[in-house]
């Protein structure tokens, strides 16, 4: 019951924390320099006045502002973004039908991430002085410092002429189009490039975490109790350390998801991935405000649930908020 | 302040008969002295000394105009060009040195942005507390529900691709790190004995906050204001690479944005300025953790 209202509070801060970006959306393309209508007539190669007054009208933007918000407002509650001027068609169906690219290069870069900085970071936590635990910090500066965009272009400068054996650019074989388990095999394919360079950020990230995390846990009384008890060292380690390193990692993917999309617009860029990044890229080139805005909407609406999912997993893995919860 | 409190303290203790009296150390002398004993610290610190005196003393040494065409395009790294041509034939070496003018400029005057917007918020959220914290906490969520890098292209692109919008573009959307650690800060000291004793001297808020308060909170700050330096160079480089960046000021990011379509014919002219903006938050980073060491000796990471 406790977590019904909880949730129900966090869903009621996510309806607040929308409507506000609406609002905001709403006032900074009021605030921008430059005329939408202008910006469409430029598109159309200059329009006489009269069909910038039609536009004016056909858009609302002979009405006051305050009911052009209401307007804009209304129109969002009913799943309407807008029209977006370059790709000619509604904004919400340009983003639905882009975000499944981009759900699975943000599911694949964050399993490489939490798997490959989670197992270095335990790995290394054993021996906090050896080699491995430096190298662990040498990657986390590194991942840190490198710019995605050029680790991204450096991996497709190596795999698109050193060492050719991987596709760099888009999600499939537009020469060979295939189908069923093929079609998967072959988007797995050119995901592996993406993924490894979004990863890869994030893998900097957790393995220091996940170490600095065990060093901690790993001198905790429980422990003790627990070698004590004369339990395996695995048992040890998975049971009753790793359990408790996963839960600052899990806040960190959580509070992190932003800067995920963020990433991913720029890797998308880089190799042609068909997602929602290439499609800010390409708003971006043609000042399609209203598709920008919608996808900036909708990694709101993106972060929000995994602030939620988060928060959700964390009562899954540690005890201590169950029972506190109850 | 709060050393010439304990030393006021230690002056009521019984003092034993032979003491010998430390010699007073101002706390940022102190903690130079520390940062001076990380060798990656310092490291860090000699890396960003030689990229500025690169960018501010490159010119005379190689007087090249980076906007002018100076050969053909993609020329390789020779004699002539020692970093090569880009797509336009443009210098390689000459864009290197006055990109980083332009980028490292950015990057701080951005964290600056950044830090006085996040120290202001979270000042007044912290020393405040109630209603005030309250709406401050909110707009900070607000900011945080929005990805910062995402939110800083739709700004550049609304308001136009200029050295001054891109600035504070990217101070606007990254305040809110800092914003949450000054309140933590402005929280724990806000109630302790030694912000009493001047309140209850007639000191005013104001006072309090800038005087009192903010100087004891400051270490954390400024490790956070280093690292936003490093921040504010990636986002720069990632909106010039997107295409948002100031076509009429040359900087490293507007480089890799302007060749990456020509990488497998140029490396040259994707891969130099891109090991700039490695190096140069690298070397941030670096003095940042130096800093970090120096400031917090509590919070020494292993």
């Amino acid at each position: 019951m406790a977590l019904l209202t909880h949730l129900f509070g966090k869903f009621a801060n996510a309806v607040v924390l929308l409507l506000a970006v609406l609002v905001m959306n709403f006032c900074l393309i009021h605030l921008a320099p430059g005329d939408p209508v202008q910006v469409i007539a430029g598109e159309m190669g200059g329009a006489s006045p009269e069909v910038i007054a039609a536009l004016r009208a056909k858009y609302g933007l002979d009405h006051s502002l305050l009911e052009q918000l209401f307007t804009y407002l209304g129109k969002v509650v009913h799943g309407d973004f807008g029209y977006s001027y370059y790709f000619n068609q509604p904004v919400l169906g340009l983003i639905l039908q882009r975000l499944p690219a981009t759900l699975y290069l943000a599911a694949a870069s964050l399993v490489i991430a939490v798997l490959i900085g989670t197992v270095l970071g335990v790995i290394s936590a054993r021996r906090p002085n050896g080699l491995l635990s430096h190298g662990v910090t040498v990657l986390a500066l590194a991942g840190h410092a490198a710019p995605i965009f050029w680790t991204g272009l450096l991996l497709l400068l190596l795999f698109g002429s050193v060492w050719p054996i991987l596709p760099v650019s888009g999600m499939t074989d537009v020469v060979d189009p295939k189908t069923g388990l093929a079609y998967a095999a072959d988007v797995a394919k050119h995901l592996v490039l993406p993924s490894i360079t979004l990863g890869l950020v994030f893998v900097a990230q957790y393995s220091r975490l996940a170490r600095v995390n065990m060093i901690d846990v790993l001198s905790a009384d429980y422990i003790r109790t627990a070698h004590a008890k004369g339990l395996p060292e695995r048992v040890v380690l998975v049971k009753h350390a790793l359990r408790n390193t996963l839960i600052p990692i899990v806040t960190v993917v959580g509070l992190q998801f932003g800067n995920l999309f963020a990433g991913a617009v720029l890797v998308e860029t880089v190799y042609s991935w068909p997602g929602m990044g290439r499609l800010v890229f390409d708003s971006i080139l043609r000042r399609d405000y209203p598709t920008l805005m919608g996808v900036l909407f909708f990694s709101a609406v993106m972060v929000i649930a995994a602030n939620i999912l988060t928060d959700l997993v964390y009562r899954l893995i540690d005890p201590r908020i169950r029972a506190g919860a109850r | 302040m709060s050393t010439m409190e304990s030393r006021l303290a230690m002056a009521q203790k019984p003092v034993p008969a032979v003491t010998k009296v430390p010699k007073a150390v101002s706390p940022a002398r102190a903690a130079l002295r520390q940062f001076m004993k990380s060798p990656s610290g310092v490291a860090g610190a000699v890396l960003l000394l030689v990229l500025i005196a690169g960018t501010i003393f490159g010119p005379w040494l190689h007087p090249v105009d980076p906007l002018d065409i100076v050969g053909m395009p993609f020329a390789p790294p020779d004699a002539d060009a020692l970093f090569g041509t880009d797509y336009l034939g443009r210098d390689v070496l000459a864009g290197l040195i006055y990109g980083g003018r332009a980028t490292l400029t950015v990057g701080a005057v951005a964290a600056l942005i950044t830090i006085v917007i996040g120290v202001t918020v979270g000042a007044l959220a912290g020393f405040f507390g109630g209603w005030v914290d309250a709406l401050l906490v909110k707009i900070s969520e607000f900011f945080q529900v929005l990805p910062p890098l995402l939110f800083a292209m739709v700004l550049v692109t609304l308001f136009g691709p200029k050295l001054s919008t891109i600035t504070v573009a990217i101070g606007a959307v990254s305040w809110t790190s800092a914003a949450r650690l000054t309140r933590a800060e402005f929280m724990r000291l806000r109630d302790l004995d030694f912000i009493k004793a001047s309140r209850a001297a007639g000191a005013g808020n104001l006072h309090l906050i800038l005087r009192v308060v903010l100087p004891n909170a400051l270490p954390p700050i400024i490790v956070s204001a280093t690292l936003a330096i490093g921040t504010a160079i990636l986002f720069e480089g990632g909106l010039s690479f997107l295409g948002l960046g100031d076509p009429n000021t040359m900087s490293w990011g507007l480089m890799i944005g302007q060749n990456r379509n020509y990488v497998l014919d140029a490396w040259w002219a994707v891969t130099f300025p891109g090991a700039a903006i490695f190096l140069a938050v690298l070397a941030v980073s670096l003095v940042g953790d130096g800093v970090n060491d120096a400031v917090n000796p509590r919070l020494r990471r292993r």
